[in-house]
């Protein structure tokens, strides 16, 4: 199968469906010619055109507003945030509008909008071009959160996004995107809510979201030399959040590990943590563990910065404190 | 285009039954029928009956906090909407939404909206979506001079204008934001103006309590919209004369004597006084309607008090799409 890059699998999920979907249209600041600056859109004018590739004033509240109420009248917006730091400016319009508006209409409107932006520490981007925010998002009831790790998991998921009528947040880690991996060519779509097992094992499990993911991975490589067998989920989206595979994992391996890059106060470890203590406790062999990045903003300074998110030292740290319990 | 004799009692039983219908869900708020807050737009009709009466089914509407009158005037029943604000099932939101978020997308009310500003923003969204299908539909966004200083109305008409979107942006000077005043709110009042001067908007400012004024105004600014032509802002003079909200003070921020000046003209009875000295209507044709709309809000509201409250154990239903 031959390999490409996260990001030109993404594009490739959003190519597909524009062709097939003429109500789909991308908004964003440079996603119009110039095709994102993250690639996102890339050579889609060409064949689009203004209409469909709108390049947008710096109004994210504006925009984001709009395509509400695009969304409401048979388009299909998807809004290119190039770093998804900028969407705090438009949080009135998600939280308040475009998360509710299908509740509080009884489902007698529909909200079909995918936000997608880059998140994630790295590259020395300074605090306002690394945050996450997915457990703030996670809290809101009416939004889906995507948060593809892989390749084909960015292709997938995004057919799905494209494709259903709720609003999903899809979140692409900046240190992912040049990732390469293998992709069918062929259409296909990976439902929300099926966690990953990507690696199988029996001493522990290990929960890795987003970036996380291949640095888990390749410490799992050395442990198994040392004959410790880690078992590796990933969740793919987090809203909703397949804790079923999470606590069937655990029923095998009495231990868990929530590796994540985002803050650890009311986050997603703290969330899955608190689901298995209520529904699994019986089967945990030891206390559930949680590594996070630093609870502060991004700093600058390229020692700062690695210093606030978990490396592999810190990842196996915690690792082997778990298998010690 | 001048309006027929029908067109203009068409105008008058629709401001009257907008007015009929607040009157009794105030009774009904007082008596405590209606559990959450009410905000009535008595005094506003002419402005929602005159700009609906321009627009097909098929048009939308995204409106206010005060938006009954937007709704009645957009074609929703008077039953969806007193149902909605007693709570009911069988309301227009089926109780989730009450008075600030009605819906009724069959007939183009795409929602009232218990914040001020994303009107204005959805309406130009809804406007995005026509112009995108190639459909020619059109949009109308409702809001009060509370949100002209507010980002949305910048962001919005901004939008709108730069990309040449089938929108009417309506806004209802009333004067006061809650009991914030228009002049202490911004230094330019002249609200068509920062339309047309900003945004080079097709813009103007019309007499809200003259239903035919709004009428006319409401129609150029409705085929400018539907023949490809862009957006306009029309700002509408008027007043709420009942409080913000039913229920509250209402001293301290206005006088009885400006509450009695424009209970003086009123566009409800100004419009009834021109039917009949115009030729236009005799008493009469006024009597019948008026009839009529009081046979349909005491329907209405009997259909309110009579109807179902909503089964507790669909509480957390249609939060997404699909039912989980």
């Amino acid at each position: 199968m031959r390999e490409i890059t996260y990001t030109e699998a993404a594009r490739e999920a959003l190519a597909e469906q524009m062709a097939i979907d003429p109500s789909i249209f991308v908004v964003g600041e440079g996603i119009g010619e110039r095709g994102g600056n993250f690639n996102t859109t890339l050579g889609l004018y060409e064949q689009y055109g203004p209409m469909r590739l709108r390049d947008t004033p710096i109004v994210e509240r504006g925009f984001v507003g709009m395509c509400a109420g695009a969304a409401m009248t048979g388009a299909r917006p998807v809004v290119d945030f190039m770093f998804i730091d900028f969407i705090l400016d438009s949080m009135g319009e998600l939280l308040n509008q475009i998360s509710k508006v299908q509740y509080m209409s009884s489902g007698r409107i529909k909200m079909p909008i995918v936000l997608r932006g880059c998140i994630g520490i790295g590259g020395a981007a300074a605090t306002h071009h690394s945050g996450s925010y997915y457990p703030i998002f996670v809290h809101i009831p009416g939004l889906r959160v995507a948060l593809p790790s892989t390749p084909y998991d960015a292709k997938g998921l995004m057919k799905t996004a494209l494709t259903g009528d709720d609003p999903v947040l899809f979140l692409e880690h900046k240190l992912l995107l040049n990732r390469r991996g293998r992709v069918p060519e062929e259409a296909y779509s990976i439902p929300f809510g099926q966690a990953a097992v990507v690696r199988s094992g029996s001493d522990a499990t290990v929960v890795a979201l987003t970036v996380m993911l291949p640095k888990v991975l390749a410490i799992c490589e050395d442990l198994a030399r040392e004959g410790i067998e880690i078992e590796v989920i990933d969740p793919r989206t987090v809203a909703p959040l397949d804790i079923d595979r999470i606590l069937e994992s655990v029923h095998k391996t009495g231990r868990l590990l929530i590796v994540d890059e985002t803050f650890g106060p009311c986050g997603i470890g703290a969330e899955i943590s608190a689901l298995v203590m209520e529904n699994g406790f019986d089967d945990l062999d030891a206390p559930i563990a949680r590594l996070n990045g630093l609870h502060t903003p991004t700093p600058y300074s390229p020692t700062l910065e690695n210093a606030v998110t978990p490396d592999q030292a810190a990842i196996i740290r915690a690792i082997r404190d778990l298998l010690a319990e | 285009m001048a309006p027929s004799s029908e067109q203009l009692l068409a105008l008058y039983r629709t401001m009257t039954l907008i007015r009929r219908t607040e009157e009794q869900l105030a009774r009904a708020h007082q008596m405590g029928l209606v559990p959450g807050p009410c905000h009535t737009y008595v005094g506003e009709e002419a402005i929602a009956t005159g700009v609906c009466a321009n627009l097909r089914r098929d048009d939308v509407v995204f409106s206010t906090h005060r938006g009954h009158g937007h709704a009645l005037a957009k074609g929703v029943s008077a039953r969806e909407v007193a149902a909605e604000l007693f709570g009911k099932a069988t309301g227009c939101s089926q109780g989730r939404g009450g008075s600030m978020h009605l819906f009724a997308p069959e007939t183009g009310l795409m929602g009232t909206s218990g914040i001020v500003g994303p009107s204005i923003l959805q309406g130009a969204g809804a406007g995005y979506s026509f112009k995108l299908l190639a459909s020619d539909r059109v949009s109308v966004a409702f809001f009060g001079d509370g949100a002209v200083s507010n980002g949305a109305f910048h962001e919005g008409l901004n939008l709108a204008a730069i990309w040449d979107l089938p929108v009417i942006f309506v806004c209802e000077d009333n004067m006061y934001a809650t009991e914030v005043p228009f002049r202490e709110a911004t230094p330019n009042q002249n609200v068509a103006e920062r339309a047309s001067v900003s945004y080079g908007m097709n813009a103007l400012t019309v007499d809200g309590n003259d239903v035919l004024a709004v009428y006319q105004a409401a129609e150029r600014a409705v085929a400018h919209a539907r023949a490809g032509k862009g957006p306009s802002l029309i700002e509408f003079k008027t007043y709420r004369t009942r409080p913000h909200a039913e229920g509250m003070r209402d001293g301290g921020y206005r006088t009885a004597e400006e509450i009695d000046l424009w209970k003086k003209r009123d566009p409800i009875s100004v419009f009834k006084s021109w039917l009949v000295a115009e030729g236009q209507a005799d008493s009469d044709a006024i009597a019948a309607i008026d009839d009529e709309v009081k046979g349909i809000v005491e329907d209405a509201i009997e259909f309110a008090r009579s109807s179902p409250f909503p089964d507790p154990a669909t509480a957390a239903d249609f939060i997404f799409s699909a039912q989980e």
